[in-house]
């Protein structure tokens, strides 16, 4: 069975049809891109997978292993696997990072059937996760994303993902405001996570990221449709000759 | 004019039997509604007050009818119900056991499950739900370990009228020395027909071996509208107190008007939290009460220390500014407030920091949410007068508004009058985002739950400040309180 299935998505935000047909399919070890420029719906796509109610769903259907995601609560596509990597992550003062994660760890895991992790059990994943994103334990006392610098935000993210070990990680332009160290401390964070069960949706604005996190399937996202899809090429191309000729393409094919 | 108590109080009965036509056995032990003097002694009477006692009431109430009811500010989302004065019963007993329910099977399962919820203990939930004591395990005995433990001590710690009776030089020498009886309208009201409240002295050197707490929390149920409390920490001296409780209480009483002082000297200090969780209203604003407050603490003495924490999540409407006059010299004042107005409640709030003494400080962090078509508002005071040098302040003010409904709004006034004080003052407000819960939400937490930590982690700082396991309830009570206004 495919691990995330997309058909014919539609989603509207105040009457206005932003996504306008997706299909997508994702196998589980896959890794999919999607490019595209601003303004393109990638955030949302992204958002609407994981449940934002600012979006109306207006046709189509999205399941995870088969089961009907449009139907649940955001939390519920959390706790089923869904995680997504924010491309702006939200502060929330006062609450310190590892009180946040601790609590979002243990929903996690009461869904999946498994004992709340105590103390000791969680500080010890908390450091071991935390190494693969060369992030400092120290942060995790601080209140969520507060004062974290734009790097250390998008590190936090990932090492989030680790902690919540979910099936299909989407990434929100994870890439974007780092530099050439960050971003390969972020991508290797990431391929220590690929694994045979596991999906990735990468959303990208620059097929740089795409040396280091090598996808399977490369797709374009123009004005909420899905206009081509294809390997590893594409990102070059794209990189190469920007995203006006195939705006052209298009308009011409229509 | 007749003047001994106890004939005063038959010949009160038969004409109001009269007069009313009241005659039940139960009703008795009730004043008819109304204000005038004859209540008054009454109330005094009922009570065994000594005469000056009396007069200080009487006094009371003959400027209290010169005063006026403050026009102070509500916003609108609130229909202002007037307050008839002469429609309050101003004294009535307690309730019989042979009213109250013989054990918890016979409470609303619906407020059990209220204390579950908020972590109450289980050998208090009885007696907050009013189960007649002889059927509270325990809580008697409870009661009087206390009790021995304090005595032991040399701390006095008894109900105000108690204290009227068995103290009554302390009573007599601190009653209205920190808020003067005809300080504001409320005050004065209280000062005519307050009907009891708590008395705590703390000896010279002594430190309270115990949070003044759960004791009180069994024995404070029923203590009336009109609360009246005083608390004096003599010199190096140490107390920490705790008003109210996080169980939800109904009252049918529209009005309630307490007063609070207290006084430390030197070097002592005095640590008061409250938790207030008066009935606010339904939904739709109708009902609730409307509780107005008077609160101040007297540093007396060099480097004495007061400190006001509370939690407030009840009543339609509050009016209620916890004061320090900080008089000795080093004396500190401390004022922590989480105010929490949901539906359609207001809660006015704030405190007042008079500095007087040399190189004085006061701290002031005030934590207001505001959710539905609640408003919360900030009205302070620092006051730094001429003597005062080197007094500092420090006042920080947030707001939290959840949805668009809701207001926030800040007062603050800032007195300088001498050149050597350092006051800051910082706010901000924030709006509760849907991307903040939304971003929980992805991370596998429920609505409910993100809203509750959000929100506590705005009031971290305040809720620090709470003894231990009020804290652990207090934090069970904001996240309840906004149960309801989660989309
Ligand atoms: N919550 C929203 N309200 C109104 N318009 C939105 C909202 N979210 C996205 N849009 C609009 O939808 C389009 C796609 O946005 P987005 O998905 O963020 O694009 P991308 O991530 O590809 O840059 C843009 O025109 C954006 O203005
Ligand atoms: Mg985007």
């Amino acid at each position: 069975m495919s691990l995330l299935e997309i058909k014919n998505l539609h989603a509207s935000v105040d009457g206005i049809e932003i996504l306008k047909g997706i299909n997508l399919t994702i196998e589980p070890g896959q890794v999919h891109s999607i490019m595209g420029p601003n303004g393109s719906g990638k955030s949302t796509l992204a958002r609407v997978i994981s449940g934002e109610e600012t979006y109306d769903v207006t046709e189509g259907s999205v399941l995870l292993g088969g089961k009907d995601l449009l139907d649940m609560d955001p939390e519920e596509r959390a706790r089923e696997g869904i995680f997504l990597a924010f491309q702006y992550p939200v502060e929330i003062p006062g609450v310190s990072t590892k009180y946040f994660l601790r609590t979002a760890v243990n929903s996690i895991r009461a869904h999946r059937g498994l004992d709340e992790l105590d103390a000791y059990g969680f500080l010890k994943l908390v450091k071991e996760k935390a190494a693969w994103v060369e992030l400092d334990p120290a942060l995790l006392d601080r209140p969520v994303n507060e004062g974290f610098s734009g790097g250390e935000k998008k590190r936090a993210e990932i090492f989030q993902m680790a902690m919540l070990e979910p099936t299909m990680c989407i990434l929100d332009e994870t890439d974007s405001g780092l530099d050439i160290d960050a971003l390969r401390i972020v991508a290797d964070g990431v391929n220590q996570q690929r694994s045979p069960d596991r999906g990735f949706l990468v959303i990208t604005h620059y097929q740089r990221l795409l040396e280091y996190i090598v996808p399977d399937v490369v797709h374009v996202l123009l004005d909420g449709r899905i206009v081509r899809s294809g390997g590893k090429e594409i990102a070059l191309e794209l990189e190469d000759k920007g995203y006006g000729w195939l705006e052209e393409e298009v308009a011409a094919g229509a | 004019m007749e003047t001994d108590p106890n004939t005063m109080l038959d010949q009160w009965a038969e004409d109001s039997e009269y007069k009313w036509g009241f005659v039940t056995d139960i009703e008795s032990e009730t004043v008819p509604p109304g204000l005038n003097e004859d209540v008054i002694r009454l109330i005094s009477a009922r009570k065994s007050e000594p005469e000056w006692l009396l007069e200080w009431r009487l006094d009371a109430f003959a400027k209290w009818q010169e005063m006026t009811e403050p026009p102070w500010a509500h916003w609108p989302d609130h229909d202002w119900r007037p307050i008839d004065y002469q429609a309050i019963s101003y004294f009535s007993a307690p309730k019989s056991d042979d009213d109250r329910p013989k054990s918890l099977d016979e409470v609303d399962p619906k407020l059990l499950e209220t204390y579950e919820k908020l972590g109450i203990p289980l050998e208090e939930r009885a007696a907050l739900a009013g189960v007649a004591v002889d059927a509270v395990f325990d809580s008697v005995s409870v009661a009087t370990t206390f009790r021995d433990k304090l005595a032991e001590a040399g701390v006095i710690f008894c109900s105000f009228s108690e204290a009227v009776q068995e103290h009554p030089e302390l009573v007599r020498k601190y009653l209205g020395k920190v808020v003067p009886r005809t300080d504001n309208f409320f005050a004065a009201l209280n000062a005519a027909v307050f009907t009891d409240g708590s008395f705590v002295y703390i000896p010279k050197g002594v430190r309270c071996p115990m949070e003044l707490s759960t004791y009180f929390r069994i024995n404070q149920m029923n203590t009336g509208q009109f609360e009246r409390t005083l608390i004096i920490a003599e010199e190096g001296s140490y107390v920490s107190y705790l008003e109210g409780c996080t169980a939800p209480q109904r009252d049918e009483n529209q009005l309630h008007a307490a007063v609070v002082e207290l006084i430390a000297m030197e070097d002592a200090e005095i640590k008061y939290s409250t938790i207030q969780n008066w009935y606010p209203g339904d939904e739709n604003g109708v009902g609730g009460i409307y509780n107005f407050v008077t609160k101040r603490g007297l540093c007396q003495g060099d480097r004495s220390h007061i400190s006001w924490t509370q939690v407030e999540t009840g009543s339609a409407m509050t009016w209620k500014y916890p004061s320090c006059v900080l008089k000795g010299d080093d004396s500190v004042g401390e004022f922590y407030s989480v105010a929490l107005t949901n539906n359609h409640q207001q809660a006015d709030t704030g405190t007042k920091m008079v500095h007087v003494g040399k190189r004085t400080r006061s701290n002031v962090v005030s934590k207001g949410i505001s959710a539905g078509k609640g408003h919360n508002t900030y009205r302070g005071l620092v006051k730094i007068l001429p003597g005062a040098a080197e007094a500092r302040n420090y006042t920080q003010c947030d707001s939290m508004l959840m949805g668009s409904a809701c207001g926030a709004h800040t007062f603050p006034v800032i007195e300088v009058e001498n050149p050597t004080a350092q006051v800051e003052h910082e706010a901000s407000t924030t709006k509760i985002g849907e991307d903040q819960i939304f971003y929980c939400n992805q991370r596998g937490i429920s609505s409910e739950d993100a809203v509750s930590m959000i929100v506590n982690g705005f009031c971290r700082e305040v809720l620090a400040e709470l003894p231990m396991e009020f804290a652990v309830e207090a934090r069970a009570l904001l996240a309840l309180s906004l149960e309801d206004s989660v989309g």
